[in-house]
């Protein structure tokens, strides 16, 4: 009862502070600052029209190197506390009930598009919305689906590993490159910037994209893989 | 059209904490918390929305000369797109632990778990 009148209470305080919030809410009618800034030199400084992507992999890139790494540490620790919850042994994957004709067939046509409309997405993502985040999970849906479709299929952890560690040094050493030849840690100046708005232009953002996007298609897919390898624990 | 989206997200928001708050099985309040979660991303776009403008990309619509006065602040959903991705990694987390406990106890009612309890 107690409880109860206690979470009433509290919902009704945070309700009420978001009311305040809401009904006393204008919009700005013009962009802040920093806003304006990026606005004004996405094209001379980045050459990323997507200027979302410029403020993502450029601006703030170290940001992004941070959050890739939390995606990195998530992985590892849900390997870890899956591994650690060992189940009674001695059951295999072996008393998976089938996954249906339609599952199967569907997932040998739909896995390879969903990878390709990852890859687009992912090089696309300077220009369109899109980039290596999007492009990371679009490509770990595709592993799920094939998971799905072959409960007892086995992607290599070692080829994983490999993706995610080899494109996050790579990552890194971009970003020392940046502070060698170009301005800063992961300044996208050290390619030329090209010419604005096509597919090989804004410098080194659409290689990070690639990176990234490997690499977070690689740890999601190394989550599902976990999480998917309890059922026959 | 922003004091909709702020509401919406406000609405999530409180929805979610309700239901982590009174939920007892583990699983629902894992649930709550994405709502709660999603509820946030809204309010963060909606803040960075301006009326009367377009999306952060520029192309033939919006000529660079005229950028900052036709688009929409840029900054939050870039902050948006972290957070979803970190939100996410926190799904998978609870998940895992939630995984678990039922391991060690072969249940998820939250009442079943006392040793913090005081």
């Amino acid at each position: 009862m107690i409880p109860k009148v206690l979470i009433s209470v509290l919902l009704l305080l945070l309700g009420y502070a978001f009311w305040t919030l809401s009904v006393g809410y204008a919009p700005d009618t013009e962009l802040n600052r920093t806003a304006a800034y990026y606005a004004a030199n996405a094209e001379s400084e980045v050459g990323a029209p997507n200027i979302v992507t410029g403020i993502i992999v450029t601006w703030r890139g170290l940001d992004t190197l941070g959050e890739v790494t939390v995606l990195f540490l998530t992985s590892a620790i849900i390997a870890l506390v899956l591994s650690q919850s060992g189940g009674p042994s001695g059951v295999s994957g072996a008393d998976f009930l089938p996954s249906g004709e339609l599952l199967t067939t569907g997932a040998r046509m739909l896995v390879p598009l969903i990878v390709l409309f990852g890859a687009y997405v992912i090089m696309n993502g300077h220009l369109t919305p899109g980039g290596g985040f999007q492009g990371g999970a679009i490509l770990a849906s595709g592993v799920l689906m094939a998971l799905l479709a072959e409960p007892t299929r086995r992607f290599g952890h070692t080829a994983i590993l490999r993706i995610e560690s080899l494109s996050g040094s790579f990552y890194v050493l971009i970003g020392l490159a940046g502070m060698a030849i170009a301005g800063g840690f992961l300044d996208n100046g050290i390619l030329p910037l090209g010419q604005f708005g096509t597919m090989l232009s804004a410098g080194a953002i659409p290689l990070i994209s690639v990176l990234i996007g490997l690499k977070v298609g690689a740890e999601f897919s190394s989550i599902l893989q976990s999480l998917h390898e309890t059922e026959d624990a | 059209m922003s004091q909709i989206a702020l509401t919406c997200g406000f609405i999530l928001i409180l929805a979610g904490l309700y239901g982590a708050l009174t939920n007892r099985d583990i699983l629902r309040m894992i649930v709550a918390f994405t709502v709660a979660n999603t509820g946030v991303n809204i309010v963060l776009v909606a803040v960075g929305y301006l009326p009367g403008r377009t999306a952060p990309i520029l192309d033939s619509a919006v000529p660079v000369a005229e950028a900052a006065q036709r688009i929409i602040d840029p900054v939050p959903q870039a902050l948006v797109l972290t957070a979803i991705v970190i939100g996410l990694g926190i799904t998978a987390l609870m998940l895992a632990y939630a995984y678990r406990l039922f391991r060690l106890r072969h249940s998820l009612d939250i009442s079943n778990f006392t040793e913090l309890k005081w």
